[in-house]
């Protein structure tokens, strides 16, 4: 069968209403058993180990890196524009802590940790693991959902705290090494320039992100269908929308912060 | 008892339940069966509501469950039945013994300490011993379909429901499943549901046999009453089954 353009439209626009719609109802449920059942505490040590411990390589390389090569082209800009490496710690600072640190974080929390959520919950719903909890007494919400959610809203800050130390200090090194920044100039830069607003505005991002995160993997995952095929598709998705996510909410975060001065 | 009255349930393409009734009297093995992808597993799923009917009343001892939205009333009733899925439905990440208390731990106020007690008990009535430390992703079909049993019947339900018990077995493990559900409804005495396309399965175990064809039941009777129907349905069943109507 043959659809038109309008109708091709219209079908999209339903399929959004409908994720969006199904999403709603999905957060009344973490909402609801966030409070109402007893706190499954070892579930949720164990995904904070799988989100957060098991990230955390992956987070300090990316971040580290990051910092190394905002130093080294700042540093090598501001040589050309001023003949001296001037306010290094205080742009790689500023930079890690608004922004990178935060957004980079997120996205490999988002491509890492979410990817593994929407897979393993998607492959339980394709083998009626869901259903069997269910008939086990057990809510799937309360046993799955809310464990993933306490885990990605306490890691993927700490983590983000991490990234924005190692990120630093890797400016720190390249300052150092290859542009002759002395330590204490590095440091002296970013406790002049940075305020304690400027910490919080990236932190408080992150708590955004991961909500969006948990939220993304944890309804692509309970919406599988198909089999392995169906997981595959699932994850794939998962990953995709909260990477674009991640990107779109930071605008909107970061106006909101800098409207209310933070 | 289990009274379902009028059972409507419709996917997009097609109506699959569509306008059942039946009586699942307590102490009672029922069987039902039909080809593949007539909705027997579809009818099962409604009977513990993990599927939402359309329309009709599902009332599990005087509470109808279709069409309540009331979750703890679902939770409720849901404590008496066992389920066993087609594939088992083993939780991977936890072991046997994890798994077979995962009902012991949500469904009742049993000590953590008789946990492993009562387990080795379970795994015992199944056949099984020494393979709680193991995760399923060691064990074989068989066994799995034996864990997922032990798991099932560990919080002592009222209402066995099996889906597709014996789908993807070997003669030898079939011959044991039969065995194990025929043992828990006797040594238990479970009230038993049953959906299979092994209709030899069905009329050997079952005390009444229903035959789901195009969303109805086409035929319901005791396996000796069944294989005598002049039903057309169930003649042509028969016959693809291989099965003499004496």
């Amino acid at each position: 069968m043959k659809f038109s353009f309008t109708e091709k439209v219209g079908h999209e626009f339903m399929n959004l209403a409908e994720a969006l719609g199904g999403a709603a109802l999905m957060l009344k449920s973490v909402a609801f058993w966030m409070f109402r059942s007893k706190f499954e505490a070892k579930e949720t040590v164990k995904q904070a180990v799988k989100i957060g411990v098991d990230s955390f390589t992956v987070v300090a390389l990316t971040s580290f890196f990051t910092g190394m090569v905002l130093a080294l082209q700042m540093g090598h800009s501001m040589k050309n524009l001023f003949n001296e490496p001037m306010y290094i710690g205080t742009m790689v600072a500023f930079s890690m802590l608004k922004e990178l640190g935060p957004v980079l974080t997120s996205i490999v929390v988002a491509g890492r940790a979410g990817a593994v959520v929407t897979a393993e919950i998607g492959t339980m719903q394709v083998t009626e693991q869901i259903d069997a909890l269910y008939t086990l007494g057990t809510n799937p919400t309360r046993y799955l959902l809310v464990p993933r959610y306490i885990a990605f809203m306490i890691t993927l800050p700490l983590l983000t705290v991490f990234a924005d130390f190692i990120g630093v200090l890797g400016g720190c090194i390249v300052g150092m090494v290859k542009l002759g920044v002395p330590t204490s100039v590095y440091y002296d830069d970013i406790f002049t320039y940075l305020e304690v607003g400027d910490f919080l505005h990236g932190f408080l991002k992150t708590y955004f992100f991961a909500f969006m995160i948990a939220t993304v993997s944890c309804y692509k995952g309970l919406n599988t269908k198909g089999g392995a095929e169906g997981v595959g598709k699932s994850t794939t998705e998962a990953v995709v929308v909260s990477m674009v996510l991640v990107m779109v909410l930071d605008y909107f975060i970061s106006a909101l912060l800098v409207a209310v001065g933070i | 008892m289990i009274e379902i009255r009028n059972l409507v349930k419709n996917f997009p393409d097609r109506k699959v339940l569509d306008g059942i009734s039946a009586e699942i009297k307590d102490g009672e093995l029922f069987s039902v069966i039909g080809p593949s992808g007539t909705g027997k597993s579809t009818f099962i799923k409604c009977l513990i509501r993990l599927i939402k009917p359309e329309g009709g009343q599902i009332i599990v001892d005087g509470q109808d469950i279709a069409s309540t939205s009331s979750e703890f009333t679902l939770a409720k009733v849901r404590r008496s039945f066992g389920y066993l899925f087609q594939e088992g439905a083993l939780f991977d990440s936890l072991t046997v013994l994890e798994n077979v208390a995962f009902g012991l731990k949500y469904l009742t106020d049993t000590p953590k300490s008789d946990y492993p007690r009562i387990v080795k008990e379970k795994l015992a009535l199944v056949g099984l011993k020494d393979v709680e430390h193991l995760k399923p992703a060691e064990l074989s079909v068989g066994m799995k379909k034996r864990v997922s049993l032990a798991r099932s019947i560990a919080a002592e339900p009222k209402y066995m429901l099996y889906d597709e018990p014996t789908t993807g077995l070997d003669p030898v493990t079939t011959g044991m499943v039969k065995d194990l559900i025929t043992g828990m409804h006797e040594k238990l005495g479970i009230t038993t549901v049953v959906v299979t396309h092994d209709l030899n399965l069905a009329l050997e175990i079952s005390s009444r046999v229903a035959m789901l064809t195009g969303g109805k039941f086409a035929e319901v009777g005791e396996p000796a009453k069944f294989r005598r129907s002049e039903n057309a349905a169930v003649k042509e069943f028969m016959e693809i089954s291989h099965l003499s109507r004496e």
